[in-house]
């Protein structure tokens, strides 16, 4: 039953994204492990941890269209999701080094010996055990976007709005994590991470399993956002895109709707800094920072908003450009091909890459259409 | 009572007719130098105290010698070795043929040095130039020399000047308070001087009373206290306003282009922090031009500044409005990503063009240093920043209930098809709005210069903050935007104290989020169909 919900109106496109996400979940590590490292085959750990981290971006980048593709939320605070959910994975592998820290104190981390702390804050408790944090990585984002959306939809705060408070929360909570006293690494962020659940961070072994996880969680992600949207709460979710006032007045509880659907990107949102942190080995509040929120908009534009796989597609596409570009002569121009995109997408592909692949493919099946007028918005 | 103070009347009397020139005590003058050529510590101290009650004529001289180990004392000499070698008899200042012998310098430790000290500013309490002896008063208030009471005594019977007076009253008493042999009225009497006086200096003063002193004393110094307390208290107040208009005028300086383009237009251009960026390196590069071409116009920079920025800021405005916008009107989040993308391009192009590092911008003269009002330190920068905020904002209301170009402007905000029927080219109209809304950002930017780092990153500090500000105001009403800015500036100053900096806003942008829920259109929002759109 519950793979005829996920699986239900499964697309052509949806059956490619799963199998090359699958593919690549399995090949990937076992082209690392198995193949020898002169053989032209040969994945390097390096770069896949590089691609692990833009699976991450994926999910990060589908848990967004969800809320804007779908529902018309433009949050450009899901950076502070994605970090939150770092952070409970910070905090787990922080208290799994134990002993092993430059002061040696079993329980404390070494920031707060070095910044004279007596004893570990209430917050942290709880953390060396990996399933309450895991529970937390879904519980922190989950429970702010809850708050949060509770307050912001039930008082109808909509459009650009909503945009601008969320972007608020985000650098509210940039500037708190900057904070020594607040107990989480301050400036520093967390890192020096040593183990996950008992296995070396470090080894090749663990980043392949960690690879392998990223892409399970991101189809995971990918088929629940699915679910959701072609379900019938999902038309009532599109229908909210499309004329809120109009859902209003059929009866339907607009906040609820909003609010389920902010609250669950939120988790997955989470979920994806929390396979981000160990992959990258640290996390730091500029993850907060409103600036990467925004860029994680921009993903979601340029693969086609609306369409979750073109939110993936975007976010990997993107960052292999940045990783590209940064890395070569070209550096100093980085900014203004990522600004350009920014113009070149929101002016002439407002459906993204594949929104506008999928236009030139149905021109060439049905040429010239006759002119049906598109109905005008609602309100 | 009565009596006493009679008698300190006489006292001082006394010590004003000792002070005189030639009336000096010769035996206490010949004391003294007896005592220099006794070569102990304690003996010297007293023999400055000496040289200094009895006003000898070269007691300066004697005891910056001293000071600089140049005075020389043996069995019944004592003579003074300048600078340049010639040998001066102390007593009388005329030079001597020989080098008496027999002579060692007279040694010192911390304790003469400090004696010295005091004495310096006990000489300086009978310069004849007021200022002089103002800051000599200032000099003894602080050291509480008791040795000096007597000098102080006199120079205020002499004194004629009502500020120098003061002064010498002032550190009169502060010596006063904690000598605890004073009669117990003129120590009360001292309190109230102090209460008067009413600063940090004052408040430390007071607090120096000893532990011993009597319940009337102590209560009366409680009194004081608490009353200097409670005035220091509504200074800092004071100032803590003023830092917050300061800041409250740079957010509106900031915020009111925005609220231009945004409030009236519904446009979210994320690159009005680049605006106000621009602005600021148009500054950079009109005080660059004139320092290598015309140094005499320094002063004149930020006024020639001022109409360029706004045109430059004002003409890029206007082709991101013609190039981009224009194509987005109607998708106000499509506007904030292409516009969040030009605000990129634009600090990379000035991070390529100028560097990456602050620019320094100079202040002119009239913008530099600072004025004291009681307590309060105002800076002639955040003063004229203040004003010229005003005046922006002023200028801005004018052209838009005055002029035609705001009238238009106004009709199309307020419905765009009918302005459009009417025959206003609303095209025209909007690229002008957004021109002037980016103008204003690039005055921002040369007010920005003068107490901001000029760097590509100038306009993102600016940006979040200039939304709040705008959002809390309510969209489309300046006057929103004004008070807004003005109440988010001293709220943010006045929790800094108790907060601190960064959590005091936290605490503001959470406020923010808060209170858009209770009025999601802010303090002052639009009424009528309007809202909808």
């Amino acid at each position: 039953m519950i793979s005829r919900f996920l699986l239900q109106n499964m697309d052509k496109r949806g059956y490619a994204f799963l199998a090359i996400v699958a593919a690549i979940g399995i090949l990937v590590p076992l082209l690392n492990l198995a193949v020898p490292a002169g053989s032209p085959l040969h994945v390097p750990t390096s770069t896949m941890s590089l691609w692990g981290k833009y699976l991450c971006y994926a999910l990060l980048a589908i848990s967004l269209d969800l809320v804007w593709g779908y529902c018309g939320i433009l949050s450009l605070g899901h950076g502070a999701f994605f970090a939150l959910g770092g952070y409970a994975m910070g905090m787990y592998l922080m208290r799994q080094i134990g002993s092993r820290g430059t002061y040696g104190n079993p329980i404390l981390p070494d920031f707060m010996v070095f910044l004279n702390w007596q004893e570990l804050p209430w917050y942290w408790y709880g953390f060396s055990s990996f399933p309450f944090a895991m529970l937390m990585v879904l519980l922190a984002p989950g429970l702010l976007a809850f708050i949060f959306g509770w307050f912001a939809f039930r008082s109808r705060v909509t459009g650009v709005y909503l945009s601008i408070i969320t972007q608020a929360l985000t650098y509210a909570l940039l500037l708190a994590f900057f904070r020594n006293d607040m107990g989480f690494g301050g400036n520093n962020g967390l890192t020096d991470f040593k183990d996950i659940l008992g296995f070396n961070v470090q080894a090749q072994a663990t980043r392949a399993a960690l690879f392998s996880m990223t892409c399970v969680m991101l189809i995971a992600g990918f088929l629940i956002a699915r679910g959701i949207v072609v379900s019938k709460l999902g038309k009532v979710v599109i229908a909210i895109r499309d004329a809120e006032s109009r859902t209003r007045f059929l009866g339907y509880r607009v906040d609820r709707f909003k609010l389920f659907v902010f609250t669950v990107s939120a988790c997955m949102a989470g979920v994806a800094g929390a396979l981000y942190v160990p992959q990258v080995g640290i996390i730091n509040p500029s993850e907060f920072a409103p600036a990467n929120s925004i860029e994680t908009v921009i993903w979601v534009a340029v693969g086609g908003r609306g369409t979750l796989v073109g939110a993936a597609l975007g976010a990997v596409v993107v960052n292999y450009a940045k990783t590209v570009f940064t890395s070569g002569f070209m550096a100093p121009y980085w900014l203004f091909a990522l600004g350009a995109l920014f113009v070149f997408v929101t002016i002439f592909m407002p459906k993204g890459i594949l929104g506008t692949a999928q236009q030139l493919w149905e021109k060439r099946r049905k040429p010239a259409p006759t002119a049906t007028p598109e109905p005008a918005p609602a309100e | 009572m009565r009596i006493v103070s009679c008698l300190l009347r006489m006292i001082a009397l006394a010590t004003l007719l000792a002070l005189q020139p030639g009336v000096a005590s010769a035996q206490g003058a010949d004391e003294a130098f007896t005592r220099l050529g006794a070569d102990s510590f304690s003996d010297t101290n007293r023999a400055i105290e000496l040289l200094i009650v009895n006003a000898h004529p070269q007691a300066a001289a004697i005891i910056e010698a001293l000071a600089a180990g140049r005075l020389l004392a043996g069995a019944g000499a004592v003579v003074i070795k300048t600078t340049d070698g010639k040998i001066l008899d102390a007593r009388t200042g005329s030079a001597l043929a020989a080098e008496p012998a027999g002579l060692a310098p007279v040694r010192l430790n911390n304790g003469v040095r400090r004696t010295i000290q005091g004495a310096l500013g006990g000489l300086g309490l009978l310069n004849p130039d007021p200022a002089k002896r103002i800051s000599a008063a200032e000099a003894v208030f602080k050291s509480r020399d008791v040795a000096l009471l007597p000098v102080l005594e006199g120079a205020i019977a002499k004194e004629t000047d009502a500020k120098a007076k003061a002064a010498l009253r002032q550190a009169q008493a502060a010596i006063l308070v904690a000598k605890s042999d004073a009669p117990p009225f003129d120590r009360i009497a001292a309190i109230d001087v102090l209460r008067e006086r009413g600063d940090q200096d004052a408040l430390a003063t007071l607090r120096s009373l000893p532990a011993d002193s009597s319940p009337a004393l102590k209560e009366a110094q409680g009194r004081a206290v608490s009353a200097i307390e409670g005035k220091l208290a509504l200074w800092r107040a004071g100032q803590n306003l003023w830092y917050g208009l300061s800041l409250g005028s740079v957010l509106l300086l900031a915020a009111i282009g925005l609220a231009i383009t945004f409030g009236v237009m519904g446009v979210i251009n994320m690159a009005h922090g680049e605006m106000v960026m621009l602005g600021a390196y148009t500054t950079f590069i009109v005080q660059e031009v004139i320092r290598t071409r015309f140094p005499g116009l320094f002063d004149y920079s930020l006024l020639i500044a001022v109409p360029l920025a706004f045109m430059v800021a004002g003409l890029v405005g206007i082709a991101i409005e013609r190039g981009v916008i224009r194509f987005l009107y109607g998708r106000p989040l499509e506007t904030l990503l292409a516009t969040w993308g030009i605000s990129l391009i634009l600090q990379q192009a000035v991070r390529t063009a100028f560097g990456p590092t602050n620019r320094e911008v100079g202040a002119p003269n009239f913008m530099s240093g600072a004025v004291e009002i009681g307590q309060l330190a105002i800076t002639w920068n955040r003063l004229w920043i203040i004003v010229f905020a005003g005046l922006v904002f002023a200028a801005l209301l004018a052209i838009l209930k005055l002029t035609p170009i705001g009238l238009q402007m106004r009709a199309v905000t307020q419905n765009r098809r009918m302005a459009s029927a009417m025959g206003i080219r609303t095209g025209r109209v909007d690229a002008l709005t957004f021109g002037l809304g980016s103008g204003v950002a690039g005055l921002a930017g040369v007010a920005l210069s003068q107490i901001d780092n000029v760097s590509p990153n100038l306009g993102q500090s600016y940006i979040i903050d200039s939304f709040m500000v705008v959002v809390f105001g309510g969209v489309g009403n300046l006057w929103g935007t004004l008070i807004s800015a003005m109440t988010l500036g001293v709220a943010n100053k006045l929790l800094e104290p108790y907060a601190g900096a960064v959590l005091g806003k936290i605490a503001l942008l959470v406020f923010i989020i808060l209170f858009i829920q209770k009025r999601p259109r802010g303090l002052f929002a639009l009424k009528g169909r309007a809202v909808e759109a």
